[in-house]
């Protein structure tokens, strides 16, 4: 009974405000006429009374509020109005409103997308069953120095067979396929994945069409399977219904389409396209050696094992079966495990965290440079709001007004900074989709209570900055303010320059840090690859299996291939290599023995980079042939007996002796010696990597070769020659896919793709802290100088000259970007820190850096005060001093 | 800026009510009358009245009306709801109780 009463009350005042209003002003208007009208009787006269009452009466605006502060929705009329103050006058600054907004929706949109990417990529668990308890695990080879080496199928398979801890374990590889074309369509080089059968229940994942393999798929000589990507159905098979039992041809080969995995699932990579049963396409001979490292591994811990517990017991196996085989160098001695979501995001952690402090620090400086902004504004209205402290409006109502400007600003700019974000991300969806987890990148709730989170936090740290000071303590002091030649707002001024002093000292942190990440990838772009790289250019050729099985067919084909390319005009040379091009990638080791020197210790081993070329590949790339020559052309394909070394092989294992005429063992190919005849100069595996000892055998004399690259050099723009190239191969063979056609330069672009975006990203946010704060120095200096308008005229008046005004006015406005200087070199001593990993050949407290910085940021305060301080020294004293 | 505090707000609120018992009345009335019956002792300022009697409104204890007042003018007149007279005999017996307990404490001695 009572709430329904008080419910309708509410609602009528809710609804009924106005005339509720109109009814108590007319309710006290009742009441001071009776009032007068009994001192009337007394015998006052009409105008003495009507005064007297008044001044009983109080102030009538003030009873009048206290009378509706009872009501019900009070609070909600309240901020409604507040908010149609603010509106109204943000509206009537339209320039400052819109800067605003702008400076928040940058610092907002930029936090709100890294955060996306942070959250998706760092922080959400991993889209499989129970994440939490995957592993990644790995050999620990001690040989070598890899603490997380990929495993060899026989490690793995013991494992599996004597593990206590994991519930379940499961390998994947990666495979390479060439996918004909049907009807019209182009052949195509897919890569892809091998997993065994129980890969996909050991993540815990179904695929979304179709079934998994089962074990009896996953075996040499079963029915050739295979699984699709989701993105390889839609593009390749147009999301067609029957693709689940059809039949492809992967390298001349039928295999039966079994299932289609969900549009989230790439494993080990993104980009995989299809998955095949690993212990079909590998030879037993690799999937049981022990010393052969080619395989990844996962692994589910049981209920209540810890990680630490299933390393010990999977390093009690490996060590079992690295004593059994002392004489095999290359067998690991430990384990090593990590959980999976670290083991796919682990290299992009430090990276996307220092970006998102980096983010962190604009999205401070914007709302230093907010709060500047309306200290600035609530300096201009100090007046206005001195008259309505005059009349009653109490501090706490003043205060609120002036937060609710603050944060319709952030609101406003939050809402802009969201769309931002999503364009961001969007952008960075599509330009980085070889980061890992990028296609689970995505704007949630969480991003959006975040920026919410953001908006309210930026306006109160706007709001509270600026409000601090604009209380009504001051009123009589501000109404007389106006009095001429007093110098006011000196207490503000230095709150805004303490604001700037702390925006520059961020700004400088940033530019410290993106120098340094510029100077880092200037040098690992400037660093020798050891070929040349330009007019190089290099293409994949897959060759199927089924139809280039036998060497004289690969023979048969590349010869005929390489010849008709040096002999088309405008080639300057050719070659081949396998697996790949310098800055490719690591592309495999093996072990050796020289024949000349003595055997080593028992378990001892000594591996290197190995590559498989023809010998015009040295002339082709550039790589120079320091000693000795390239490898004879009458090395019989089946018969070869020549090997070149690089440089830093000579080195380090001929460190006194000529290394010409000795004889190396491959552990991997036949066991024949194979003849030192020449030395040519390093290159790099990829860029930031140290040049590592290399040997280059003879193309076919690698074992499992599917393919080669060919690389092209000319001495004019190179990439006109990929068509031409392109004809000749589908002339000599239509279903021969040609792929990755790239200029060295490309390749070395996408190498050092990490580090120009981490740079290119901090550098954007360092120029636009830096330009915020040079429009806040800018700013403050314009306030200084219009406040002392007639302290200047005085001091002219009186002999100043305007080289001292311009002087001391410069002054006044660099001192905050000083001292902001000087802080933030000291707090970058600290910071960069947390860049040291990331940086290349560059040392982290690099003087250069920190000069160049300080100089930039002595240059852009000066500019901006310039202005200011130049229009201070040009006052006219005259009409400075009548200026009210 | 606080509000006036020349009587403890929960009795201002007891004293309204009361007053409103036997009829309905405007502010101005209702000042007058405490003012009257407590022999000139108790002076309601229009500061504490006015947001009382609209607190007291909100609350559903008291009701308003428009009616003609005694001089032919428009006046708000207030009256007493069925709740209204529960919470007055609820306050009236709290005074009673506390006024008793205070006159104990103060007699003493």
């Amino acid at each position: 009974m009572r709430w329904t009463s008080r419910l309708r009350i509410a609602v009528s005042m809710l609804f009924g405000r106005g005339r509720a209003g109109r009814q108590l002003d007319e309710e006290l208007r009742f009441h001071v006429e009776r009032a007068v009208e009994e001192k009337v009787a007394a015998g006052m006269s009409a105008e003495e009374a009507r005064y007297a009452v008044l001044r009983e009466f109080g102030n009538p605006a003030l009873l009048r509020e206290q009378a509706r502060a009872t009501w019900n929705w009070q609070w909600l009329e309240l901020l409604w109005h507040d908010v149609g103050y603010a509106a109204r006058t943000l509206r009537r600054t339209p320039g400052f409103a819109a800067i605003a907004i702008v400076i928040i929706a940058l610092g907002i949109g930029a936090n709100v997308a890294l955060f996306t990417v942070v959250r998706s990529v760092l922080l959400k668990p991993l889209p499989f069953e129970d994440s939490s308890r995957l592993m990644r695990l790995y050999e620990n080879s001690s040989f070598g120095n890899f603490p997380f080496n990929q495993n060899a199928g026989g490690i793995y398979a013991e494992w599996k067979k004597q593990n206590h801890s994991f519930s379940r374990m499961a390998v994947s590889g990666y495979a390479g396929y060439n996918l004909s074309g049907e009807g019209e369509q182009l052949p195509e080089n897919v890569r892809a994945g091998e997993f065994s059968w129980d890969l996909l229940p050991t993540l815990g994942v179904q695929p979304a069409l179709g079934r998994n393999f089962t074990q009896d798929d996953d075996k040499p000589g079963a029915n050739p399977t295979v699984i699709l990507s989701w993105g390889l159905w839609k593009r390749r098979f147009a999301g067609g219904a029957g693709i689940v039992g059809r039949s492809i041809l992967l390298d001349d080969k039928a295999y039966t389409v079994i299932g289609v995995m969900p549009s989230w699932f790439g494993y080990p990579e993104p980009e995989m396209q299809l998955w095949t049963p690993l212990y079909l396409n590998e030879p037993a001979k690799t999937t049981q050696a022990i010393d052969d490292h080619e395989f990844k591994v996962v692994g589910r811990l049981k209920p209540g094992v810890t990680p630490s517990e299933g390393l010990a017991d999977l390093t009690t196996i490996t060590r079992q079966i690295h004593d059994a085989n002392l004489a095999d160098p290359f067998v690991s001695k430990g384990a090593n495990i990590k959980p999976m979501l670290e083991a796919m995001v682990g290299d992009m952690r430090q990276p996307l965290e220092v970006l998102l402090g980096a983010t962190g620090c604009l999205l401070l400086i914007a709302c230093l440079n907010v709060a500047n902004l309306l200290v600035a504004r609530s300096a201009a209205r100090r007046k206005e709001l001195a008259v309505r402290t005059a009349l009653g409006g109490s501090g706490w109502r003043l205060l609120r007004q002036h937060l609710m400007e603050s944060l319709l600003l952030s609101a406003l700019g939050g809402a802009v900074g969201v769309a931002l974000a999503v364009a961001a991300i969007q952008w960075l969806i599509t330009t980085r989709h070889d980061m890992a987890r990028a296609q689970s990148i995505g704007v949630d709730w969480v991003v959006a209570g975040f920026a919410l989170a953001l908006v309210v936090l930026c306006a109160a740290f706007a709001g509270f900055i600026s409000a601090f000071g604009v209380s009504g303590k001051k009123t009589l002091g501000a109404l007389q303010e106006s009095s001429r030649g007093s110098t006011a707002g000196q207490g503000r001024a230095r709150l805004r320059s303490v604001l700037l002093t702390l925006e520059v000292g961020l700004t400088v942190v940033l530019l410290i840090g993106a120098g340094l990440l510029m100077k880092s990838y200037a040098r690992l772009r400037g660093a020798d690859l050891g070929c040349l790289t330009q007019n190089v250019m290099k293409m994949d050729l897959n060759l199927p299996v089924a139809r280039y099985s036998k060497l004289p067919q690969v023979t048969g084909f590349l010869e005929p291939l390489l010849e008709r390319v040096r002999n088309t005009p405008g080639v300057k040379a050719a070659g081949y290599v396998f697996p790949v091009v310098p800055g490719d990638g690591y592309g495999g080791d093996n072990g050796f023995a020289i024949v000349e020197h003595p055997p080593l210790p028992l378990g001892k081993g000594q591996f290197a980079i190995h590559r498989w070329i023809d010998p015009g590949y040295f002339n082709a790339t550039g790589i120079p042939i320091l000693r000795g020559h390239t490898l004879d052309d009458n090395q019989q394909p089946g018969h070869e007996t020549e090997v070149v070394v690089s440089n830093a092989f000579a080195r380090q294992y001929f460190p006194n002796e000529d290394p010409l005429g000795k004889h190396l063992v491959s552990l991997l190919m036949s066991k024949t010696p194979m003849q030192i005849v020449g030395v040519v100069g390093d290159t790099r595996t990829e860029m930031g990597e140290p040049m590592k000892p290399m040997m280059y055998f003879p193309l076919y004399a690698a074992e499992d070769m599917n393919g080669a690259t060919l690389v092209v050099r000319s001495d004019r723009d190179v990439t006109q020659f990929a068509m031409p190239i392109q004809r000749i191969v589908a002339g000599m063979d239509r279903d021969l896919p040609v792929s990755d056609i790239f200029t060295m330069d490309q390749v070395l672009g996408q190498n050092t793709l990490d580090a120009s975006f981490n740079a290119e990203l901090l550098a954007g946010f360092a120029v636009l802290s830096l330009l915020l704060s040079a429009a806040g120095l800018f700013g403050v200096l314009s306030y200084m100088v219009a406040q002392r308008t007639s302290e200047i005229g005085i001091r002219m008046a009186l002999g100043a000259q305007r080289e001292q005004v311009l002087g001391k006015m410069l002054g006044d406005g660099l001192k905050p970007a000083l001292m902001g200087l000087v802080l933030g070199l000291a707090g970058s001593v600290g910071t960069v820190r947390l860049l040291e990993s990331m940086l290349y050949e560059t040392d982290k407290l690099d003087p250069m850096v920190f000069a160049a910085v300080g100089a930039v940021l002595l240059v852009v305060a000066a500019g901006a005060c310039m202005a200011p301080a130049w229009r201070a020294s040009r006052l006219d004293p005259m009409s400075a001093l009548r200026t009210e | 800026m606080g509000k006036p505090n020349d009587l403890v707000q929960g009795t201002l609120d007891l004293l309204i009510l009361k007053t409103l018992a036997p009829e309905p009345m405007h502010g101005w009335a209702i000042a007058k009358r405490i003012q009257q019956v407590s022999g000139e002792v108790l002076q309601v300022q229009q500061g504490s009245l006015y947001p009382a009697l609209h607190r007291l409104e909100q609350q559903g204890w008291i009701k308003a009306k428009w009616g003609e007042s005694e001089t032919g003018r428009e006046a708000k007149f207030y009256s007493l709801t069925a709740a209204g007279r529960g919470q007055l005999e609820k306050e009236t017996a709290n005074w009673a109780r506390l006024s008793a307990a205070i006159n104990l404490v103060v007699s003493e001695a």
